[in-house]
């Protein structure tokens, strides 16, 4: 990074919410510094669901930003989580996606771990044949993986490395957690599980989840079909900390609705010979047809209509995310239910009819700030402050999401 | 048998390489399953797709969206099809699966391995069109989006 952009970072940033420099989305440092204040910081991180751990010995892998992590449920039932690092020589102690084990054990030394990650044996501890072997005053209970403190709510599991965090439910405070029970108030069911890797900072992706302004405007299939405009009824919820947001769109009022005149996302030519795709039922019966949900700093719950989604944000380096995808049911679905959502499921993720563009779009921005890092982005819609609002033609929420990140960086 | 089935893929692959999406839709039946996955996703179970269509028509209106709707970086395809392999015909529709590989070239010339798996097709014996195409992928990463279709 050349010389004039570090300089321009040190302490730069403009008063107020309304402008993000730009040198936040690609200086290493700042990543660094995220990875120890957020990811490994007093953030409460999204792992797993709790049905990827049905029962004692089930365990699934996931990412606290740069950290691997290893979820699992211990025999008591409890829910726990460990650093995925051996306590010899670092290696990785659980190499898949996930399973069912007994306990875990280290490929590279055999060092075994229980499974809420206490060291219980060392290979050859006592050496062979009298000779080798660790010291006798070697402890095991001094040595071990990082161990999270894990909260389940709403069947998601969360973890966080930090004692400071606040219970769960605090963090995400009560507004939004009214909108995350809405949704997920029974028994999931897994869908569908796919990766896609985004060329973009993490925050690109996140502001664009919060950006309530965006989606009927580059997304031509929303705004066609109605299914968000800004001239429907709906709002977004920010969480005081800004940590949390939520945001909803009513079904359309009758009649005609002239507000996208002539813009390029209401394209009239447009005409689904398949209309089933479009076909939904209010399933929460509150006329809700979109509820897009974000937990700082990596967790989205996405309802477009019927088709939900758990989406799970990892940085990998300044400039490239995962962004996971749980396509989610319910396990109680009736059949034309069930069919309902494998259908809806065309209008989000990769390939999504509405969500295709926002995996290509913080792209556009990483490369249209390439020479950037002294200027800064203008997020002033809908004014200056991050508080919830009844419309969404606002940026209030991405306004939030700065002012929670700041607050966890001490910019 | 076999040649038919060859010239299949390969007119449906040249249909995609070679930006004719609109003829796309022609080679699956009026009634048929599109599916694009994964290995992982096939071997839990989950039925869900990156792209889901179960009429022609759903395909139609893919090709539609892509042209008229969505927003993605002028890019093309260059698929590379192995043999067919024959596993069975009932009722005059053959069950075959055939090896595949995506080259994925942006505008800006940059090329990448974009996807490999196996197409899992169930075509009509005669009609020689897909009733069902089910497009294993062996990695369940995709690059930035999936526009066209595999």
């Amino acid at each position: 990074m050349d010389q004039s952009i570090r300089e321009a970072s040190v302490g730069a940033w403009p008063p107020g919410l309304t402008r993000v420099p730009y040198w936040v989305y690609r200086d290493p440092d700042t990543a660094r510094d995220e990875q120890s204040r957020i990811f490994e910081g007093p953030a409460w991180h999204y792992l797993c669901l709790e049905i990827d751990l049905p029962g004692s010995g089930g365990y699934r892998t996931t990412m606290m930003g740069a950290m691997p992590v290893v979820v699992a449920r211990a025999e008591d039932g409890s829910v726990v989580a460990f650093e995925n690092r051996c306590a010899h020589r670092g290696s990785l102690i659980c190499l898949d996606d996930g399973g069912t084990v007994k306990d875990f054990q280290c490929v590279y030394h055999a060092w075994r771990y229980d499974l809420c990650g206490n060291l219980t044996s060392i290979a050859f501890r006592r050496g062979v044949n009298g000779k080798g072997g660790m010291p006798d005053d070697f402890d095991m209970t001094q040595h071990g993986p990082r161990k999270l403190r894990t909260a389940v709510i709403c069947g998601l599991v969360f973890g966080t490395l930090s004692d400071d965090a606040p219970p769960i439910e605090d963090y995400i405070g009560p507004d939004v957690m009214i909108r995350l029970r809405r949704v997920l108030h029974k028994k999931v069911e897994v869908l569908g599980r796919f990766t896609q890797q985004l060329p973009c900072n993490w925050k690109l992706y996140l502001e664009n989840v919060r950006d309530t302004y965006h989606a009927s405007l580059l997304h031509t299939f929303f705004t066609t079909f109605r299914i968000t405009r800004l001239s429907q009824g709906g709002g977004v919820m920010v969480a005081p900390s800004g940590v949390a947001h939520a945001s909803t769109t009513l079904a359309p009022a009758a009649g005609p609705d002239d507000s996208y005149a002539g813009m390029r996302s209401d394209n009239q030519d447009l005409k689904l010979h398949d209309t089933s795709l479009l076909t939904a039922a209010d399933e929460f019966g509150d006329g809700i047809q979109v509820q897009i949900l974000s937990v700082f700093p990596g967790f989205i719950l996405q309802q477009l209509r019927n088709a939900i989604a758990v989406r799970q944000i990892v940085p990998l380096g300044v400039d490239s995310m995962d962004l996971h995808w749980t396509y989610l049911g319910f396990e109680d679905d009736m059949p034309e239910m069930r069919a309902m959502r494998l259908k809806q499921a065309n209008l989000a993720g990769p390939a999504g009819f509405v969500s295709m563009e926002d995996g290509a779009v913080g792209g556009f921005v990483q490369r249209g700030i390439g020479a950037a890092g002294g200027f800064e982005s203008v997020v002033e819609m809908g004014g200056s402050d991050a508080g919830s609002a009844d419309n969404r033609t606002t940026e209030a929420s991405v306004r939030g999401f700065w002012k929670a990140w700041r607050s966890w960086m001490g910019v | 048998m076999l040649l038919e089935i060859a010239a299949l893929n390969g007119a449906c692959a040249r249909a995609l390489d070679s930006d004719r999406l609109e003829d796309w839709p022609g080679f699956f039946t009026e009634r048929c399953l599109y599916v694009v996955t994964t290995a992982d996703n096939v071997a839990a179970g989950y039925k869900a797709g990156l792209i889901y269509a179960d009429s022609q028509a759903m395909l139609v209106d893919r090709v539609a969206a892509l042209r008229e709707a969505n927003i993605y970086e002028r890019q093309r395809y260059r698929h590379l099809l192995g043999l067919p392999v024959v596993l069975g015909e009932a009722d005059g529709v053959v069950t075959v699966e055939t090896s595949f590989a995506v080259i994925r070239t942006m505008r800006d010339g940059h090329m990448m391995v974009f996807a490999a798996g196996a197409y899992q097709d169930k075509v009509v014996r005669g009609e020689w069109r897909y009733t069902e195409r089910l497009v294993v992928c062996d990695s369940q990463r995709v690059d930035t989006l999936l526009a066209i279709p595999l």
